[in-house]
Order: structure tokens, then C-alpha cells, then sequence
């Protein structure tokens, strides 16, 4: 600032100084401008999950009746789980791929629990736009690559449920779950 | 705006000149669409469709606002309270098929009216916000659409809320906080239902509001006309009132004869079966489309299968599911580019030999885009709409800036006057420009 500016902003009133009544204007127009944005927090937020929605919950399934090459639907948090039983040649057709051929790459091993293999444990959500992909019922399509098929747009998914074909971006999801026993998975 | 010669309230009645005085909207009616507003004489039927699409959202708020009165925005009932309205609510099924149908005559009316700006050139100076009122309109209606769709809780109801809300998680970054955000939770469930009925109920005020500038707006140039001449002299136009009023009234009664057609012989006709079998949030249905008039759009999205990836390698530049969704959008948004795409001086499609070529291009191009977005999502229909995805964009991108830069319009009529009669004696006499 030069010395004359310096001395109008000092000077209440001058000709071109800061006057009160602008740093009134200003605090005026800032007060209303943050409480605006105030209220628009409430009203945003409100849209997000609610807390009963967001309540944890988790489901147990018994798996004790899943033949090898079957599959089922479970209920999880109201999605579809699609847990299967995978056959050798299925688990082997899954560990050939090469990494470098997949669009989301991660191998078998990692999509289930260390000496489980054959349990393939994935959310039924079509990571595309979220259809229920098909494949886990007797004589459903299961897509060129073994897997599962979603009719929507036509994404493809292969025995470890990786996406390789059509407009999915990413595997089925793996949801978090434990062997609570041999028998027994608790999702969630 | 209106043109000197426009004839001018004089109310006759005390209690009209009272009126008139205190707050002028007998005026202002007369003004905007009765005897005081002059209009060219030469406007077609294309030009019904303004009219007709404002009769279509008086149909949809009356008979929305009475379902409304039936109907609970609730999971667990909102299906049966449907199926009452449809069985034991008086005239229950009537103004339910009429609410139904007639969002699809909404459509029919308004792409009619959209392509018919589209051909006489209507989007151009002074009319772009005109125009560029309507695309906000369109995407209104598509919105309030989609949400009143999912309204019964059926299988496509809810698979369609599935998959639409799912085009909000495409977006970088932020997109699953956003998708969760819309829904409310991870899949469509009780919170979006309720907030889609609450949307639903608002969003045809809000595009009430919306056509009211629309309106405005034209009031300020005027209609164009199907030579695209604007109007020079008062011969080239007649008063809205009653020359206009009747014209659209007969447009009306044909609408209203073919729309009742549907509603009482065919209300299920354009609807899709599986929206009768309640939601199933574990089974898709094995093959889920939207409403006719989304398929041109849901076509492109669909177009894209594969990732844009940068060439011999796998890195990725943008995945196939963004790029769909990004096509599908832009295929509206483009709209709102047109008035500066298409730099022909000529508006109207009548004196533009190739542009009329390109015209109807576009016309069977979109065709082809629907029939293929209510197919499966197989070959050859993926293909098909990858070809005519890409011409889509080509004609708007391209092929419209150059034809309108390259071509030799034919030579245009000096007024509309002339264009009616063969003559225009004002001309004549007038003192040349
Ligand atoms: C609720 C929906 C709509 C209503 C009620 C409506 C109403 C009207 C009315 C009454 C007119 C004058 C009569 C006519 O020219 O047909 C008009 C003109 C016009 N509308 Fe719309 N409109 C709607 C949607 C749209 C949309 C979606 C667009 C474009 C994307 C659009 C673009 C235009 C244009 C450019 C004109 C001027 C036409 C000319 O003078 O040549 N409108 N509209
Ligand atoms: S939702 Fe599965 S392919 Fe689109």
C-alpha cells in the first residue's frame, strides 16, 4: 500500500476509503453467506444411508449341501451373495489365466480363503451397473468364459467370477465372511 | 415483444376495465395467446406440437396429483397400493393407464416437437434460449420419468432404478459415495423409493416453471415459420386468436382420438409385462430394458464394450463403463451445442438441399438406435448400435458443421407473404433493403 492509501483506509469516511458501512456490507453478505452453507449441510446429508441402513449385519450359510459345480444365492444386507462350490477343472481353467490377460487382475488364490479354494464367495451385484448376474441356478448361462453371465449388458465372468468380456469395470466384489466352521460361512 | 400491428386490449365490460386496472391478466392472456398476438400465417401442423406437449403435462399433474391421493411410496405396500388403485379405487385403472400413456404420448409429442426444430432450424439466432430451455426441459421429463417409473415397486422398476442409479457410480472418485448418496444405501430400497416419489411429485412444477420461460422467451422473436423467413409486414401473420386456436384444437381432438385409442384398447401396449411381478432384488429379470423412448440413449450406452486403452498396451485411459456413460449424456448435451454447430444462415430444412439428406440420416440413424436399445444385448444389435452410435456423434460433430459451411442453399422466398400467395404487393411497394 502506498502512504495516500494507508491513509484513506485509516480514515473513516474519506472520499475513497473503506467506509464503516462497507465492512458492515461485508460482514453482513459473509454472515448470511455462511449460514447458507450451513444449512445445506442438513439437506445434503440427509440423503446419505441412514444409520439403520448402515447398522452392520452379517448372515451364516450352510454350505454343507453345496455339491462341487453347484452354486447359491445367499442374502446379504438384501444383495445377492452367490457362494459356489468349484469343480477342479474349473479351479484349474481359473489359475491358467495369465494376470496380464485381465482387465482386473487378481489371481484365485487371493478371491478366496488359503486352502478353500474351491469356495468362491462373491457378491451377486454386477459391478457394471448392478444387475444379478446368472449362472448360479441349474441350466442358467454361464457366460463364454464358464463363470457368470450378466443379461443386462453382457458382462462376462470367469470361474474365479473376474470380469473378461463386455462392460464391467471390475471382479464380482469378495464381501468379508469367515469359515465360523467347516460347514458353516458367516458373511459380514 | 410483439409487432407493431398487434391489436390491443380494449376491455368493453366496467367490471373487465376494473379488472384491468387492478391486475391486467385478462391483457396478458389476450396478449400472449389470443387475438393480440400476431403469429405467421404459413405455420403447419409441425407447429402443434408446442401446444399439444403443454396439454400433455396438464394431463400428467391432474392425473398424478390424484394417484397421489392412492398410492404409498413404502416397499412393503407400494406394489399392492398399485394393484388397488388398479382394482378397487373408483376409475382407479382409468387414470392410472392415462398417467401411464400418457408419458408416452409426452414423449411422442415432444421428440415430434424436437425434430421439428430440428428440420426448420429452429434452435438458430434469436431463438437459441428457446431452444435451450427445451433441452432443460427434455432432461426434466426424462428424469421425472424414470422416477415415476419406479414408483410401482415392480421387477422393472426396480432394475431400472438399479441400473440408472448404477450411471452415477461410473464417475472417477467419487462416484460410489455418490451412487450411495442418491440411493440412500447400497441397492435401490425403501429411501430411494421415498425420495424418487417425493421428486416425482415435484419435478413436473419444476418444468411447468421451466415452460413458462420457454415460452417467454419465444414470445420475444416470435414463432419462426416453415420457410424460416422471419416476418417483415402485418400481412404475414394473422391473430393467434382465432386463427391459431382453432388450428391447434383440431390438432388437439386428433391427439386426444389416437391417445384414448391407446389408453382404452392398448394401455398395456407400450408397458413391459415384468413390471407385474413385484420386486425381486435377488433375480434381474433376463433381459431388462427401459421405456420406448429411452432406447435411443440407452443404445449408446450400451455401444461401449471395451475400454479405451492407449494403443498395444493395457493401460487404461477411460474404462468401457464410463465411456458408456459419458455417450449417453452427451448425446443430450449435444443439443445445447447445436445453435453454434449448425452456421447456416438458412434456417429451415425446405431450402436446404443436403441438409434435408443429412436430416433424415439422423432420423433413421435414431430409429435404428432405438430398436437396437429394446433389444437384447447381443450381436448383431451391439454392433449395430456401435456403427450408429458413432454416426450419431459423426453427424453432429462433422457432418453438420461442414454441410453447413459447404452447401448453396436455394434461394428463399422474399417474405412469408410471397411464399403463400406467389406475391407479396407490400414488397413491391416497399423501397428495396
Ligand atoms: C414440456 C415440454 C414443452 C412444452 C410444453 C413446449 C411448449 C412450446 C410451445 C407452446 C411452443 C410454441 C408452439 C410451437 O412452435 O410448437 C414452443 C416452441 C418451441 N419449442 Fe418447445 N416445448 C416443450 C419442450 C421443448 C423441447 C424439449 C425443445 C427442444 C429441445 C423445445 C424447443 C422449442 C423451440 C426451438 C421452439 C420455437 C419453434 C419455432 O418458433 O420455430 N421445446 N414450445
Ligand atoms: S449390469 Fe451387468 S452388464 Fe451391465
Amino acid at each position: 500500500m502506498t502512504q495516500t492509501e494507508v491513509a484513506e483506509v485509516m480514515e473513516p469516511g474519506g472520499a475513497q476509503g473503506v467506509r464503516r458501512r462497507d465492512f458492515i456490507e461485508v460482514a453482513a453478505v459473509s454472515a448470511a453467506g455462511v449460514g447458507a452453507l450451513a444449512v445445506l449441510v442438513p439437506l445434503i446429508s440427509q440423503m446419505a444411508p441412514s444409520a439403520d441402513v448402515l447398522a452392520e449385519s452379517s448372515t451364516e450359510v450352510d454350505i454343507s449341501a453345496i455339491a462341487a459345480g453347484q452354486a447359491i444365492k445367499a442374502v446379504f444386507r438384501k444383495q445377492p451373495v452367490f457362494v459356489r462350490h468349484l469343480t477342479p477343472v474349473e479351479i484349474s481353467e481359473a489359475d491358467k489365466v495369465p494376470l496380464s490377460e485381465l482387465r482386473d487382475p487378481q489371481t484365485l488364490e487371493e478371491r478366496t480363503k488359503p486352502g478353500k479354494k474351491e469356495w468362491l464367495i462373491t457378491m451377486g451385484v454386477c459391478t457394471h451397473l448392478g444387475c444379478v448376474p446368472l449362472g448360479t441356478g441349474q441350466g442358467e448361462p454361464k457366460g463364454e468364459y464358464g463363470g457368470y453371465f450378466c443379461p443386462c449388458h453382457g458382462s462376462q465372468y470367469d470361474t474365479a467370477a473376474r470380469i473378461r468380456k463386455g462392460p464391467a469395470p471390475k471382479n464380482l466384489v469378495v464381501p468379508d465372511y469367515v469359515f465360523s466352521s467347516p460347514t458353516v460361512v458367516k458373511i459380514g | 415483444m410483439s409487432f407493431p400491428w398487434a391489436n390491443e386490449y380494449k376491455p368493453k365490460h366496467p367490471a373487465m376495465v376494473w379488472l384491468d386496472e387492478k391486475l391486467p391478466l385478462p391483457r396478458f392472456v389476450y396478449n400472449a395467446v389470443g387475438a393480440g398476438y400476431p403469429v405467421p400465417r404459413n405455420l403447419n401442423y409441425m407447429w402443434n406440437f408446442g401446444v399439444l406437449a403443454g396439454f400433455c403435462l396438464v394431463i400428467q399433474i391432474v392425473t398424478g396429483i390424484v394417484l397421489a391421493m392412492h398410492y404409498a411410496a413404502n416397499t412393503e405396500v407400494a406394489f399392492s397400493s398399485t394393484e388397488h388403485i388398479m382394482r378397487d379405487v373408483n376409475w382407479g385403472w382409468m387414470l392410472r393407464y392415462a398417467h401411464a400413456n400418457g408419458a408416452s404420448a409426452f414423449f411422442v409429442v415432444v421428440y415430434a416437437h424436437i425434430f421439428r426444430g430440428f428440420y426448420f432450424g429452429s434452435y438458430k439466432a434469436p431463438r437459441e434460449m428457446i431452444w435451450l430451455l427445451g433441452v432443460v426441459i427434455f432432461l426434466l421429463m426424462m428424469a421425472t420419468a424414470f422416477m415415476g417409473y419406479v414408483l410401482p415397486w415392480g421387477q422393472m422398476s426396480f432394475w431400472g432404478a438399479q441400473v440408472i442409479t448404477g450411471l452415477f457410480s461410473a464417475i472417477p472418485l467419487v462416484g460410489d459415495g455418490l451412487h450411495q448418496w442418491l440411493l440412500g444405501g447400497f441397492a435401490p430400497d425403501n429411501a430411494a423409493l421415498n425420495r424418487f416419489f417425493s421428486l416425482h411429485f415435484l419435478l413436473p412444477f419444476v418444468i411447468l416453471g421451466v415452460v413458462i420461460l420457454h415460452i417467454w422467451a419465444l414470445h420475444i422473436p416470435g414463432s419462426s415459420n416453415p420457410t424460416g423467413v422471419e416476418v417483415k409486414s402485418e400481412s404475414d401473420t394473422v391473430p393467434f386468436h382465432p386463427y391459431y386456436t382453432a388450428k391447434d384444437g383440431f390438432g388437439l381432438a386428433v391427439f386426444l382420438f389416437l391417445y384414448c385409442a391407446m389408453l382404452f384398447f392398448f394401455p398395456n401396449a407400450l408397458g413391459h409385462p415384468d413390471n407385474y411381478i413385484p420386486a425381486n432384488p435377488m433375480q434381474t429379470p433376463a433381459h431388462i430394458v427401459p421405456e420406448w423412448y429411452f432406447w435411443p440413449f440407452y443404445a449408446i450406452l450400451r455401444a461401449f464394450t471395451a475400454d479405451l486403452t492407449i494403443p498395444f498396451t493395457h493401460i487404461v485411459l477411460v474404462p468401457a463403463k464410463l465411456l458408456g456413460v459419458l455417450a449417453m449424456f452427451s448425446a443430450i448435451l449435444v443439443w445445447f451445442a447445436l445453435p453454434w454447430l449448425d452456421t447456416s444462415p438458412v434456417r429451415s430444412g425446405h431450402y436446404r438441399p443436403r441438409f434435408r439428406k443429412i436430416y433424415w440420416a439422423l432420423v433413421i440413424d435414431v430409429v435404428v438406435l432405438g430398436y437396437c436399445g429394446g433389444s437384447p444385448a447381443e450381436e448383431p444389435f451391439v454392433m449395430i448400435s456401435q456403427i450408429a452410435a458413432a454416426y450419431y456423434f459423426l453427424h453432429f460433430f462433422i457432418i453438420l458443421p461442414l454441410v453447413s459451411m459447404t452447401e448453396t442453399p436455394q434461394p428463399l422466398p422474399f417474405s412469408i407473404t410471397e411464399s403463400v400467395l406467389g406475391k407479396d404487393e407490400a414488397a413491391t411497394l416497399a423501397p428495396a433493403e
